[in-house]
């Protein structure tokens, strides 16, 4: 018993010694290479900033808090899209409190579209899994057309192309779903109309 | 396309990755580990470390090596995470609290990576990189020297040594795991995923503030998938846009995850002189891994939840651009190795889904298992289904050239033991506790599916979970760290004195009784003896968790 643990006591601090030499090289240098060689990439490795006039306004990636009339909204988030906060409901597929929440974003969601409660796609009354998703699916997007176009006095054959033209299909052609880049089709909203953003 | 189609083709796509891989890598890895060569750099680690490069251990001596290692990592570890505040880049966080240092500590190093904590609102950039990361590279170079440990049992004769430990380490880490992890990071640098050290806070399109999240998020993302660790930067893991932008970085994290392990079959069967006794063992996980797959997508595309047909699709806790083909995926094969590592919420899965992951992880991490936790785990099981046949037809049982006797017996009865007595004693104590019913995420049977997924996940070294359980009370942090620290390390040392004892062995010529072990006759017994152990164990419980809510 002695002997193994002297050899325990040896051991360890080898093992001390490795795992110091391993944090620099893997810890440190590791990340920062990637770093250093990941500036070749330019925006792409700084979470693509979107701007308008100049500004950043948000990220490429993350999906943004909309309400109101004038805007596309995103897919539900309890968090409302705060970045610090990722996470899904978690809610199980039986839970009673999901149920519901289902049906009162279907009456919402059909109330404020005006349409009728069964054309609500999946994705409108479903949570993500970060709360942060960018995208909604092209059904939900076609659903707030005539809302959106109203709202910013855009002709609904000018907010559809809008809606169409960002689009995301899938990933060479067959991977993932395809999907709409919520906060490019509200920019380019923005700049069809010469607004500024902003509520 | 049909979103059937698109699943198909990625599916397929997959496979053809993972098919170019195989040889070249599985060559290559069992090369690093029988090579007598040492590289420049790794002569400059042994010198820093004052380990003899050349000296061999036994069974016993590299056992302690990696318990010695783990539990020196395990206290530095905690001591990074609990003095962050004093570390560089914190990002004005505060130092992490004991208990949940200690169980992201132990989480880490035992490659189960999981996380009672949030990434974005815990952890500064230092502790990140410099603590998780390297644990996340150390702990999945440990399971690579395991199981080349016990894969020279098999092959040495009359040795008393299983080879050096910190040298299976070093190669692991510099010639494997380190390379590999660049490539990868900077392709996932190219799809989209974050690499700053930064963040920003801007006002949104419609006015509201958000913090604009950054971080060395690549690099760990990389070597999270390539070594099976699945500890995600942020909360939301791998469902989050930063750290998985869109479905072509998910096909790449998902080749990610599965290429080590389905390599080392490739390894396996190349260190053994015996090729097609790894195509076997790779069947083998193949199977397993498709009838979970084939579950999962099923359950998940047909929607076959009562939130599923109130919302019309399975897409509670999934992201618009992956959809349920591709979040099914990596649901399976993030459980079926030890990653983790989600993609959408397994706790809103719907009953079939959840509970095929969740017995995806009770098969013991062998569909295809960790990196190198899969190979011995499942060499393990080979061993006891030769004992089995050897039972039926009154031999002594062999697996590659080994006599298989009480000593061996008694590792791997104690090995099969282990993970569910963790599982099911920590489920049972915890479901026991009043305050338990207060920490569920969900009521009836799903509360209980939650705590059980978490020991299983715990114990096996997954470390994904049904996330609506809160762990942050020091019942749950010390259980499951205890349950993670004993599912991890008892098995190493059992695994590692089997192997000394095999090495000790002389190898006895194959006769005309010898049991073949490489033919599809006894890869379908060994896919039995996993499949009725797995159930013999856990049918009770999944009963009352998943099966339950399925049926109602």
């Amino acid at each position: 018993m002695t002997t193994l643990l002297t050899d325990l006591a040896r051991q360890s601090l080898a093992a001390l010694r490795l795992l110091l030499v391993m944090t620099v090289l893997l810890g440190i240098g590791y990340p920062v290479a990637v770093w250093g060689a990941g500036q070749a990439f330019g925006e792409r490795a700084a979470g693509q900033p979107v701007r308008l006039d100049g500004e950043v306004v948000g990220s490429r990636l993350l999906g943004q808090h909309f309400e109101g009339e004038k805007w596309f909204h995103g897919r539900p988030s309890p968090q409302a899209y705060d970045a610090l906060a990722s996470a899904p409901s978690n809610l199980g597929p039986s839970n009673p409190e999901l149920l519901a929440a289902i049906e009162q974003r279907r009456a919402e969601v059909a109330q404020r579209e005006g349409v009728p409660a069964a054309e609500v796609p999946a994705d409108a009354l479903t949570g993500s899994g970060s709360g942060l998703d960018p995208h909604i699916s092209p059904a939900y997007a076609r659903l707030q057309v005539p809302r959106v176009a109203a709202a910013n006095g855009l002709g609904t054959d000018e907010v559809e192309r809008l809606v169409a033209a960002h689009t995301v299909g899938r990933a060479l052609g067959f991977l993932g779903e395809p999907g709409v880049d919520v906060l490019g089709l509200n920019l380019a909203l923005v700049h069809a109309t010469g607004g500024t953003g902003g509520d | 396309m049909s979103d059937t189609a698109g699943g198909l083709l990625s599916l397929a796509a997959l496979l053809a990755l993972l098919a170019a891989a195989y040889v070249p890598l599985g060559d290559h890895m069992a090369r690093v580990f029988t090579s007598t060569r040492h590289l420049r750099a790794e002569r400059a680690v042994y010198r820093l470390t004052g380990v003899d490069p050349d000296a061999e251990q036994g069974a016993r001596s590299y056992a302690t090596s990696v318990v010695g290692f783990s539990a020196v990592g395990v206290a530095v570890l905690v001591g990074l995470l609990m003095a962050q505040a004093a570390l560089p880049l914190h990002r004005d966080l505060p130092g992490v609290p004991f208990w949940m240092s200690v169980n992201t500590a132990v989480s880490f190093v035992t490659n189960t990576n999981w996380q009672s904590y949030a990434g974005e609102s815990t952890l500064g950039f230092t502790a990140q990189m410099a603590g998780l990361a390297v644990q996340n590279f150390l702990s999945a170079a440990v399971g690579l020297a395991v199981a080349v440990a016990l894969v020279r049992g098999f092959v040495r004769s009359r040795s008393g040594t299983l080879g050096n430990f910190w040298v299976d380490l070093t190669r692991g880490t510099i010639r494997i795991l380190l390379p590999l992890s660049l490539a990868a990071a900077l392709l996932l640098v190219a799809g989209g995923v974050v690499q700053s050290f930064a963040d920003s806070t801007i006002s949104t399109l419609a006015g509201h503030p958000q913090v604009l999240t950054g971080g060395p998020v690549a690099s760990q993302e990389a070597i999270k998938l390539l070594g099976n660790n699945g500890g995600g930067f942020f909360n939301a893991n791998s469902a989050h846009p930063l750290e998985n932008p869109t479905a072509l970085t998910n096909l790449l994290q998902v080749f990610l995850i599965l290429v080590l392990p389905v390599s080392l079959t490739r390894t396996l069967g190349t260190m053994l002189g015996a090729r097609r006794q790894g195509l076997a063992v790779l069947g083998v996980m193949t199977l397993l891994w498709t009838v979970s797959l084939v579950v999962t997508t099923c359950a998940e595309v047909g929607g076959h939840s009562a939130a599923a047909r109130a919302a019309g699709a399975a897409m509670e806790g999934k992201e618009t651009r992956f959809g349920e083909w591709a979040s099914a995926l990596f649901a399976v094969a993030t459980t079926g190795t030890s990653t983790g590592a989600v993609n959408a919420s397994h706790d809103s899965l719907t009953p079939a889904g959840g509970g095929a992951v969740l017995a995806n992880m009770m098969l013991g991490e062998v569909a295809p298992g960790g990196v190198g936790a899969g190979v011995y785990g499942i060499l393990v099981m080979a061993i006891l289904t030769v004992f089995v046949a050897g039972l039926m037809v009154g031999r002594t049982p062999e697996l590659l050239g080994k006599k298989i006797n009480a000593a061996q017996m008694t590792y791997v009865a104690l090995y099969t033991l282990t993970t569910p007595v963790l599982v099911l004693v920590g489920t049972g104590t915890a479901i026991a506790r009043d305050d338990t019913a207060g920490a569920l995420g969900n009521p009836g049977g799903h509360g209980f599916s939650e705590v059980l997924y978490a020991y299983t996940s715990a114990a096996n070294n997954n470390g994904s979970a049904f996330g609506g359980l809160t762990v942050t009370s020091d019942f749950f942090q010390v259980s499951l760290a205890l349950a993670m620290l004993l599912g991890r390390l008892v098995p190493i040392v059992l695994v590692l004195l089997l192997a000394g004892s095999l090495a000790r062995q002389g190898t006895v010529p194959r006769t005309s009784g010898t049991l073949p072990t490489h033919t599809p006759l006894f890869a379908a017994m060994l896919v039995g003896v996993i499949v009725v152990m797995t159930g013999l164990t856990y049918f009770p419980a999944l009963a009352l968790g998943p099966i339950a809510e399925a049926l109602s």
